[in-house]
């Protein structure tokens, strides 16, 4: 089952500015998706579309097999959405928050108190239910966002951006949270700038730019594209200079060792030349993310193309 | 199962519409009570004891109907106006953009809150002026008739308004420069029989003018204009207010980008 299935999607603001070209995307039921894309590639407003809070110039969207120009109504009872901005009433209460958005979907009361406990306390938030949201952190706000989008149990749940401004350990556990929910089944499509947070998360990736998808693949598939990682090596002693056969290296500081690694080439035999010229390796890293290299590199050659 | 999920929706958007007037009730329902109470004090009892009779009636009990419309009339479309305009304003009006509501049913919940403000204040009114004048009632059918439905027609007016609205001036300059002249115009001091032929005409183009007589009917069993003529006015008004607000929306004119 596809959980969405876009065709010739294209958008034209008023004013003329063409956010999004004509593309087309597939994402399966149960995938973890990521949208990735530079600001102003299209991410949001192709988001927009979807969630028929944008309204398209062109094209089709189609969730769990419901047309949104023909069974809106339908359509939108599978998706929940977590907005990039903070999209709530700023005096009401947390709980008056997530109650009203079950109810807009038709929850009963009732239940939409037994779901506000159940979310609000999965995601921390119970002790703050009668708090308004203008008094909660922003790392609360965008919990509440999450909550708020659960409230109807979506079958796709699309996140732009959830993470921005969240510091690391909140992340983490956002990160966690949300491999829970994609366990249990909820088709989850994800907007980032974190590319950590895509490789940590997600099985499939679209990259967008200018409007244009400029890559539609398994993020398997897509690291496999890497050619060259960059390692760094902490190691001990004094060194000048060190040259190991057949790699690019670059003494950064006296302990500070960058080689780079061709795909074919492997680490073992790194570690051999190390050893002989008599380098002692107390720990090692990557020195970029490894998706952030590839993400530079397409969006590069999208553009030159 | 439709019409239950519809339901639930209608009933969400009511609560919230009516907890968010009830929490800043200082603002939106006591004002209403002090503004009245000056008119009865100072038109009603000081001015109004030396006019004497208006169509039969002291000059205070001829004004009371048409203060309580005005009190409803404005209090309607400013619940709406405000509420509305605060969701675009907040963007949680896409709350309900991307839930599987209906149009219709969007409308209808903020109407139905302008409405209860609007019902609400027009009995806070009057009860204020059982303090200056006895009650009269002559219908109490086309008490209740004419009072909901100018309520909504208002709260309709008020919706409309805020859609238009990209800041918070452009919510009052309708109130300030329609609403107001109008309801003013509208025969709430006076019986537009007072008036010149040619004023008389004029007056007949203002929609209040049916409104106000209609409610005074109900109370004084007096009316300037023709009782279905008055509910022909304000239902067709309805209607072409409702299919705009019904258009805009679908449209998602300054809602949708």
């Amino acid at each position: 089952m596809q959980a969405l299935a876009i065709q010739g999607l294209k958008k034209t603001y008023p004013g003329g500015v063409q956010a999004v070209k004509g593309f087309d995307l597939v994402v399966e039921q149960g995938d973890f998706f990521a949208l990735l894309g530079p600001n102003g590639a299209g991410k949001s407003t192709s988001i927009g579309v979807i969630t028929s809070l944008v309204n398209k110039s062109e094209g089709s969207v189609t969730i769990f097999g419901h047309d949104i120009d023909t069974d809106l109504e339908a359509a939108k009872s599978y998706v929940g959405l977590v907005p990039q901005e903070f999209n709530f009433n700023q005096f009401e209460t947390v709980l008056q928050i997530v109650v009203n958005q079950a109810g807009y979907y038709g929850v009963p009361r009732p239940l939409a108190m037994e779901r506000a406990e159940k979310y609000l306390s999965q995601l921390d938030l119970w002790e703050k239910r009668n708090a308004r949201a203008r008094e909660l952190s922003g790392g609360m706000k965008r919990r509440l966002m999450i909550a708020r989008a659960l409230m109807h149990e979506p079958q796709l749940l699309i996140l732009d951006e959830p993470t921005a401004g969240v510091d690391i350990e909140l992340r983490r556990s956002m990160w966690d949270f949300l491999k829970q929910l994609n366990k249990q089944g909820i088709t989850i499509i994800l907007t980032t700038h974190y590319l950590e947070e895509a490789e940590m998360l997600c099985r499939n990736i679209g990259i967008i730019d200018k409007g244009e998808l400029v890559e539609n693949t398994s993020m398997k598939q897509l690291l496999s594209k890497l050619n060259v990682e960059t390692f760094i090596f902490d190691i001990q002693g004094d060194h000048q200079a060190i040259a190991l056969n057949g790699f690019t290296t670059r003494l950064i500081d006296k302990h500070t060792l960058e080689v780079d690694v061709e795909k074919s080439q492997g680490l073992n035999s790194v570690f051999r030349l190390l050893d002989e010229n008599g380098v002692v390796v107390q720990s090692m890293r990557n020195k970029a993310n490894r998706l952030e290299e590839l993400f530079v590199t397409l969006v590069a050659q999208g553009r030159q193309a | 199962m439709k019409l239950a999920l519809y339901g639930t929706a209608l009933k969400s958007i009511l609560t919230k519409e009516i907890i968010r007037f009830g929490r800043i009730w200082v603002q939106t329902l006591v004002p209403p009570a002090i503004t009245m109470s000056l008119y009865f004090v100072i038109f009603g009892n000081l001015i109004g004891s030396r006019i004497g009779q208006m169509g039969g009636y002291s000059y205070m009990e001829f004004i009371v109907p048409g203060l309580i419309m005005m009190s409803v009339i404005t209090n309607s479309y400013s619940n709406v106006a405000s509420s509305f305009f605060s969701c675009k304003f907040q963007r949680n009006i896409e709350e309900l953009l991307v839930a599987p509501v209906p149009n219709y049913i969007i409308i209808l919940g903020f109407v139905g809150g302008g409405v209860t403000r609007g019902l609400i204040v027009g009995f806070i009114v009057t009860l204020v002026s059982l303090f200056f004048v006895p009650l009269q009632l002559h219908s109490i059918a086309a008490i209740g008739l004419t009072v909901l439905l100018t309520s909504v027609l208002f709260s309709l007016g008020g919706l409309i308004n805020a859609i238009y609205a990209n800041t918070f001036d452009d919510i009052s300059i309708i109130p300030t420069f329609i609403l107001t002249p109008l309801t003013y115009l509208g025969g709430v001091f006076y019986s537009i029989s007072l008036l010149p032929d040619f004023w008389q005409s004029v007056s007949q183009i203002n929609p209040i003018v049916y409104m106000v007589n209609a409610f005074r009917f109900g109370f004084l069993g007096i009316s300037d204009v023709s009782l279905w003529l008055s509910f022909s006015m304000i239902i067709g008004s309805i209607i072409i207010l409702y299919t705009w607000a019904l258009i805009l929306i679908k449209r998602g004119y300054g809602l949708r980008a």
